[in-house]
């Protein structure tokens, strides 16, 4: 039997005919195994199916009632999780140590007591109520010396991770992805490295197990197509998501922000394939909103921006990796880019949302705030604003803008949008004289908005400018809508960030996109 | 034991890992001749070499210090940075 199960533990499943109660399992094309038909063993006309454990002082408790109930006549069947011997006062107990029976029949706790009519349980009970059994039972006394109640113990097939397995072994959950079986000699982690799956970090194998417990984050249907995903113009499913965001690094209950970072990265508007195919550093920034960002522990505090946190770190970078393997983006194909920056190996991060003083990027872009979302944006890395002497609003504005002045070129209007993440201690200094987000964007869009004249090309002795056309007009840094503004960052240090966005913004490249995380 | 994993792709190319590119010419193309230390292989490699040089090709000579053991680092890094690509003789 174990080179068999070694081939269902490895997924490949063998053709199976039933035939009485016997399992023909033809491998390969010859019969290497019989395997006992699932469930044969089970007495099909019980009246009653019990589930006990060695382990559980209640079902040693109440081996005497069972023993008594098979004494009196009554037609049971004892499954035993942990010790077919078990109980030794009960024959044919069914040995249940694989924990297929208990998965099929979805037991929380041990002992619990299946009634059974007609082949169909119609009702149960779990733990040991004298009264309850009594009825089950339809008697007027079980074992008297007993105590009245007893609860019962955790069932084995319940255990941490313990359901995934039993479903992936014994359930209907079926992945349609094509199964990559790794040499004996073969080290898993370089594997994954040789099959160029990896950015060049260490990835999580992918193993069916890994893969499955990640689906279970969400419950969107594994097969549901999200989109297609570029340069390759792949569909994308959920399973392939999930596989990613094993690889990333992700706990199942990230995957919902991953799988909407996904869908909002393929809206026509954020331009994924010309975001990739760009020579410029940019690449997909994450900033996620609402409830599940403290829900599953993200970063939006002190190196909200930097490494150490799980969920930051991984989401973005699973989206990285879909790019990469299920749209086959890569550096030196399609990916053109001549630097690139740090944040393609991963940029994501949440919102400080519960301590600002205005209302949130998903607010300010048309959702309420229990809801949950991602916002995508162009990104180019992190350049610091370091303003520790403004102490009123009007300077602060006058410092940031001529530190936005700069993104892309000093010279450059209506090129690249921008996000600021204002940290606590500046934003209080608008907070206090009672500015709102929006009265800030005015005042930094109208201090950035410069004649024409002045960024021309060979003003200052430097080539670069604008076109002659614009000349003799008012040019503002950022389109309307290109700037904006969130709070992160830790409470000590008056040093904001200016996160400056890819030079092909808004129709002629890419805008910010914000999808709602479904669970 | 055998492990099995769920393929990340798209899954467009083969399951198999993928060779490296083949040289499309011999032309500019300077060749790695890899003798593994194993009797008669200088026999084929000279072969080789003079076979290359009739066509043009450069050519580099390499030895493993010893058969049993796989190259050491230095001689694999050395022929990746001199080299387009490597025939090694396993002779005998």
């Amino acid at each position: 039997m174990g080179v068999l199960s070694d081939k269902l533990e490895m997924g490949v499943w063998p053709t199976a005919f039933a035939n009485d109660d016997l399992y023909w399992v033809i491998y390969t094309g010859a019969i290497v195994q019989f395997f006992p038909l699932r469930g044969a063993m089970t007495n099909t006309h019980a009246n009653y199916i019990v589930v006990v454990k060695r382990d559980c002082p209640t079902c040693v408790l109440v081996e005497p009632v069972l023993a008594q109930l098979q004494a009196t006549g009554c037609n049971l069947q004892v499954w035993s999780q942990d010790d077919p011997t078990f109980p030794e006062t009960v024959t044919d107990v069914g040995d249940d140590s694989n924990l297929e029976q208990s998965w099929i029949l979805k037991i929380e706790t041990v002992p619990t007591v299946i009634r059974m009519e007609e082949g169909a349980e119609s009702e149960r009970t779990v733990g040991w109520d004298r009264s309850e059994w009594l009825r089950l039972f339809e008697q007027d006394e079980l074992v008297a010396e007993l105590p009245d109640f007893r609860p019962g113990c955790g069932s084995k097939s319940v255990e941490p991770g313990m359901p995934e397995k039993l479903a992936l072994r014994f359930g209907d959950i079926s992945l349609q992805s094509r199964q990559i079986v790794v040499g004996d000699m073969e080290d898993a982690m370089e594997s994954c490295f040789e099959r160029g799956w990896s950015d060049g970090l260490p990835v999580v194998p992918p193993t069916q197990l890994r893969v499955v417990r990640m689906l279970a984050g969400t419950n969107r249907d594994p097969a549901e197509v999200l989109g297609e995903v570029p340069p390759d113009l792949q569909p994308c499913t959920v399973e392939k998501v999930a596989i990613n965001a094993v690889m990333a690094g992700c706990k199942p209950e990230y995957l919902p922000v991953v799988i909407a970072a996904v869908e909002a990265c393929l809206i026509d508007a954020f331009c994924m394939h010309g975001l990739l195919a760009t020579t410029w550093f940019s690449g997909p920034m994450v900033i996620v909103n609402g409830p599940i960002a403290r829900a599953i522990g993200m970063n939006s505090g002190g190196n909200a921006l930097g490494q150490g946190n799980r969920a930051n770190a991984t989401i973005g970078r699973a989206l990285q990796l879909v790019i990469r393997n299920v749209g086959g983006g890569k550096p030196g194909g399609v990916d053109r880019a001549t630097l690139g920056n740090p944040g393609k190996y991963t940029f994501c991060f949440a919102e400080d949302e519960e301590s600002s003083c205005w209302e949130s990027l998903a607010v300010q872009r048309g959702f309420k705030p229990e809801q949950s979302t991602v916002t995508l944006f162009a990104a180019d890395g992190v350049q610091g604003i370091a303003d520790q002497k403004s102490r009123d609003p009007e300077s602060l504005c006058r410092s940031l803008a001529a530190s936005l002045l700069t993104v892309g070129h000093q010279k450059f209007a209506v090129h690249s949008d921008v996000f600021i993440v204002l940290v606590p201690e500046h934003q209080r200094i608008f907070a206090d004289a009672g500015w709102s987000k929006q009265k800030v964007i005015d005042t930094l869009m109208e201090l950035t908005t410069r004649p024409g004249s002045e960024l021309q090309p060979g003003v200052g002795g430097i080539a670069e400018g604008m076109p002659e056309f614009v000349k003799d007009m008012q040019l503002p840094k950022f389109k309307p809508g290109g700037l904006n503004i969130v709070r992160a960052g830790g409470t000590a240090g008056l040093f904001s960030a200016i996160i400056p966005g890819w030079l092909a913004s808004g129709d002629f490249g890419s805008s910010p996109v914000s999808k709602e995380i479904v669970i | 034991m055998t492990e099995v994993f769920l393929d990340p792709t798209a899954e467009l190319s083969a399951a198999s890992k993928a060779l490296l590119p083949r040289l499309a010419t011999l032309e500019g193309k300077t060749i790695g001749l890899l003798d593994i230390n194993k009797p008669r292989g200088d026999v084929l490699l000279d072969r080789l070499e003079q076979l290359f040089a009739a066509e043009g090709v450069s050519v580099r000579r390499y030895a493993k210090p010893t058969m049993t053991r796989v190259a050491p680092l230095e001689t694999k890094q050395q022929i990746a940075m001199e080299c387009d690509a490597v025939v090694e003789a396993l002779a005998d």
